[in-house]
């Protein structure tokens, strides 16, 4: 019964702080929705019984990723920069494709197994559980997502990089 | 490499001068991302620009892409002041020049008058302004190198500095009353001889203890590596540049250049005394410390010299005759001392009258702090802070 | 009942650091006094010992002064969530062991997160940089500004080696727990030397303690609000009572970063006669706590500070390569 309460309690919030980081007009306003919305997420976790997944959520998410976030966000300055005009064909692409991704995800809860069956087991996942998985069963998309952030990083620096000796 | 000084001539010949930000200007080639620069003012309310000076920095990000002082926040219009009083009377308003060593203002002042009425100092009055000059050289001394640590973060150097310069003003106090701004020197000599009994035995003690507490206190700073890391090879002054600037002081025989009014145009006592001239060849701020320090060493070794001289000195005289109401003839004349600071000048203009008819002041303060935009480019914002407490600027003597 | 016990804990623990705060700040005052030749506050109460309380006084009856053209709400918020993370973080640190009970309770700790212990900490450790970053851009200061990138720099580096330091503790104790970590501390080496982490894992020690001081923003990583540079870097815009959250948020910072140090490295609530008195936990617990608080306060005495590109070179360059070698070692000693 607390869970359900949870449940509903942290999808409130969560739900409307992501409303409000859409509707939000100040960007360092939305990355605080957002990061409420994550807090929510890490929320969730703690309620399905995952304590390590709730705390990496807060340190990976709301501690690095929208920290640095900000970083940018503040850099920029709104006043200056304006609302970039969106063309109208843009807008069109992007709720078509918001749609798509909403009746697929819809479909595909449902059709296979329904919101309440996420397995919990009683003592809750362990981390011991989670190195395992990571190290044998998941392994090469582990090492492949790492290899990603790798690329992306490099990417970004060479971007940014414009003292040239 | 942080500590590499760029120094690249431009197409047209000028000499462009800084730190290694300077690479920083856009190569083309690559698709340049769009940054701001951020105009920041610094000061004049701010904690390290050393009282009322304001910088306009530009930065891009944390790299200082220009520098420009601005200063008269303290302008009190003293040389226009000098003309509406006689000689004698002007001299207490020299004390609020260069406040940090007001003996050395004095005696600039009193020297260029001396010069220009041809009055001859007694020679007891001539060791009195030595020994309360270089007293007052540590003195400022104490307060630049005990700040310049407190702008890089560390505390301590500056209480023990100012400890120690604590015995300095109660000695100076009990020469002539005040702590600070001192009328001590007087056109045509002194106020008073120094006291006998009680203040020689402190002086002497005096002497024997400021040493080692100022080995203690460098300990804290030239053998830290953080302090090592923040100054050497910061903030580079090339000799010639120095030169061209017309610096002097400190900021110039940190720089390598070997002049020091005390030696090169002797006043006083000065050519009896034996000292050396403190240079140090890099020219950074961290040379720009250490010349200070090695100073305060030899105002020391001068200081008891002048100890045994003033058994063989005997009291006597200590003003001038005539000097009171001195009125020179029709001339000019340009004096200068070594102010801690460097060469403190006096120009005087005299039309005949009991008034200077123009008096220009020569500070070293601001001559020195004019490098600034030319050195101050190309550093990181922390190492701007840096070069500003090697320079040393005092506003009183700046803005005038 | 759990939750009431729970709940009295928190209540109690909350209390004493928060209420330890004002003896840090006179602490802080009377040792560098004495390292400088100074005497330090000495006229409020018994050896100026009331002093911090009249300056918090002084603090909150201060004007408030709230400059134009800034973000309001978040302008109000920073502060608020400057000080929230300081105060939660002792939650999981153990005071005393778990045979330290009161009317059968164990009132050793607040909470003993099983599988995420540690983690918690530094979930909430992270979470201190919002307030630093949010009052740098509401205050629309271009000191504060600079001030709160540097300190997002900063600390989002060397959380990262916050981490990785103290993975050795972690393997070697095979636990994230600080209860069972500090359990794993009990084996004397050799049957003499106290079995602490600081003698198994001594880089990681000096690494764990290095980027405590640049997570609290001490020196000589005080960048963030380096008065030399950036008159007072994020909060130079704060007066009064926000002005003071910041200032409680620090040295709070500074209490539970000597608390979580000691967990870790020093064998937290261990000690001689332990065993036999429980309560002794609590006792050597803050002394070694106390201890590395003077620590901290000795280096602020000697220290310059480090300009920001040698404090961002000195975290990647070489404190996360001796990191990187120190997990190496320990992994290779254990997998042995």
């Amino acid at each position: 019964m607390t869970e359900w309460i949870l449940f509903v309690v942290l999808s409130v919030i969560a739900i409307g702080s992501a409303v409000m980081m859409l509707v939000g007009r100040n960007p360092v306003h939305c990355a605080l929705w957002l990061v409420l919305t994550f807090f929510c997420v890490a929320g969730f976790f703690l309620t399905l019984g995952a304590p390590f997944l709730a705390a990496v959520q807060i340190i990976v998410y709301t501690g690095a990723i929208m920290i640095l976030f900000l970083f940018v966000v503040m850099l920029v300055n709104p006043e200056r920069e304006g609302e970039p005009a969106v063309p109208a064909s843009h807008r069109r692409a992007g709720l078509t494709l918001a749609a798509v991704l909403l009746v697929v995800m819809v479909g595909a809860i449902t059709t296979r197994s329904g919101l309440g069956a996420i397995p919990t087991e009683p003592g809750g996942v362990t981390l011991r559980q989670v190195g395992t998985a990571l190290l044998t069963e998941w392994m090469l998309p582990f090492e492949l997502t790492s290899v990603l952030l790798l690329v992306a990083m490099i990417g970004a620096i060479v971007l940014a990089r414009r003292r040239i000796e | 490499m942080a500590t590499e000084t760029k120094q690249t001539s431009e197409p047209d010949g000028v000499l462009r001068l800084g730190g290694p930000g300077l690479a920083a200007e856009p190569t083309g080639d690559i698709h340049e991302i769009e940054t701001d620069h951020l105009e920041v003012s610094m000061g004049p309310q701010h904690p390290s620009t050393h009282g009322v000076l304001r910088l306009k920095v530009k930065l891009d990000g944390e790299w200082v892409t220009e520098v420009q002082p601005e200063i008269g926040y303290l302008h009190r219009g003293v040389e226009k002041i000098a003309e509406n009083r006689t000689y004698f009377q002007f001299l207490t308003i020299t004390d609020r020049l260069d406040y940090v060593a007001a003996m050395a203002c004095n005696a600039a002042y009193a020297v260029a008058v001396e010069k220009l009425a041809g009055l001859t100092v007694p020679p007891r009055a001539e060791l009195c302004r030595v020994i309360v000059q270089e007293l007052d050289r540590i003195a400022s001394h104490l307060v630049s190198v005990g700040t310049y640590g407190l702008d890089l973060g560390a505390t301590s150097p500056f209480i023990y500095a100012f400890r120690d310069r604590e015995t300095i003003l109660d000695l100076l106090e009990m020469v002539c009353g005040a702590r600070l701004t001192y009328s001590y020197i007087r056109v045509g000599g002194v106020a008073r001889d120094l006291p006998e009994g009680e203040w020689r035995t402190r002086f002497r003690q005096f002497l024997d203890e400021f040493p080692p507490m100022l080995d203690e206190q460098d300990t804290l700073l030239s053998e830290n590596e953080i302090f090592l890391l923040r100054t050497r090879g910061v903030g580079v002054l090339p000799p010639e540049v120095a030169v061209n600037y017309g610096t002097s002081g400190p900021v110039l025989r940190g720089s390598g250049v070997a002049y020091d009014v005390r030696r090169s145009k002797p006043y006083g006592l000065y050519p009896q005394l034996d000292f050396n001239v403190v240079t140090r060849p890099t020219g950074d701020c961290l040379a720009r410390y250490q010349v200070r320090v090695e100073e305060m060493r030899q105002s020391v070794k001068i200081l008891r010299q002048c100890d045994q001289l003033l058994d063989e000195i005997p009291p006597g005289e200590v003003l001038a005759k005539g000097a009171r109401g001195v009125k020179p003839a029709a001339g000019e004349a340009y004096a200068s001392v070594e102010s801690p600071r460097g060469e403190m000048g006096v120009y005087l203009i005299s039309d005949g009258s009991n008034k200077p008819y123009r008096l220009k002041w020569r500070s070293p303060s601001f001559v020195n702090l004019s490098v600034l935009s030319a050195i101050g480019r190309g550093w990181k914002v922390a190492d701007l802070v840096a070069i500003i407490g090697s320079i040393d600027p005092v506003f009183g003597d700046v803005d005038r | 009942m759990e939750y009431v016990v729970m709940a009295a804990k928190a209540v109690v623990v909350f209390a004493l650091v928060s209420g330890s705060m004002p003896f840090i700040v006179w602490a802080e005052r009377k040792v560098m006094a004495d390292a400088q030749a100074r005497i330090g506050p000495n006229r409020v109460g018994p050896f100026g010992i009331l002093q911090s309380f009249a300056d918090a006084l002084k603090l909150i009856f201060k004007e408030d002064v709230v400059p134009t053209g800034i973000d309001k709400r978040i302008f109000y918020l920073a502060p608020i969530l400057s000080i929230i993370p300081a105060l939660i973080t002792f939650a999981v640190v153990p005071y005393g062991g778990p045979d330290l009970k009161l009317f059968g309770y164990p009132v050793g700790y607040v909470a003993d997160l099983k599988d995420v212990g540690i983690l918690y900490v530094f979930a909430v450790t992270t979470l201190g940089v919002y307030g630093i970053v949010l009052a740098g851009w509401a205050s629309n200061n271009k000191y504060s500004l600079m001030g709160a990138l540097r300190s997002s720099a900063q600390m989002i580096s060397y959380e990262i080696l916050l981490g990785l330091s103290i993975m050795g503790v972690v393997i070697g104790s095979g636990s994230l727990s600080l209860v069972e970590i500090v359990q794993a501390q009990a084996t004397p080496y050799f049957g003499v030397i106290p079995g602490i982490w600081l003698f198994a894992q001594p880089l990681g020690f000096l690494i764990f303690l290095i980027a405590s001081l640049a997570e609290a923003n001490r020196v000589p990583f005080d960048l963030p609000e380096a008065e030399s540079e950036l008159v007072a870097g994020f909060h130079t815009e704060y007066s009064s009572f926000k002005f003071a959250m910041f200032f409680m948020a620090e040295y709070i910072n500074l209490l539970t970063l000597s608390g979580v140090i000691t967990t870790l490295f020093l064998g937290g609530w261990l000690g001689p006669g332990v065993d036999r008195f429980p309560i002794l936990g609590v006792l050597y617990f803050s002394v070694k706590t106390v201890a590395l608080v003077y620590f901290f306060i000795w280096l602020r005495a000697t220290l310059p500070r480090l300009r920001y590109d040698q404090l961002m070179r000195f975290a990647w360059k070489v404190m996360l390569p001796a990191a990187l070698i120190n997990i190496f070692i320990t992994a290779y000693w254990v997998a042995r």
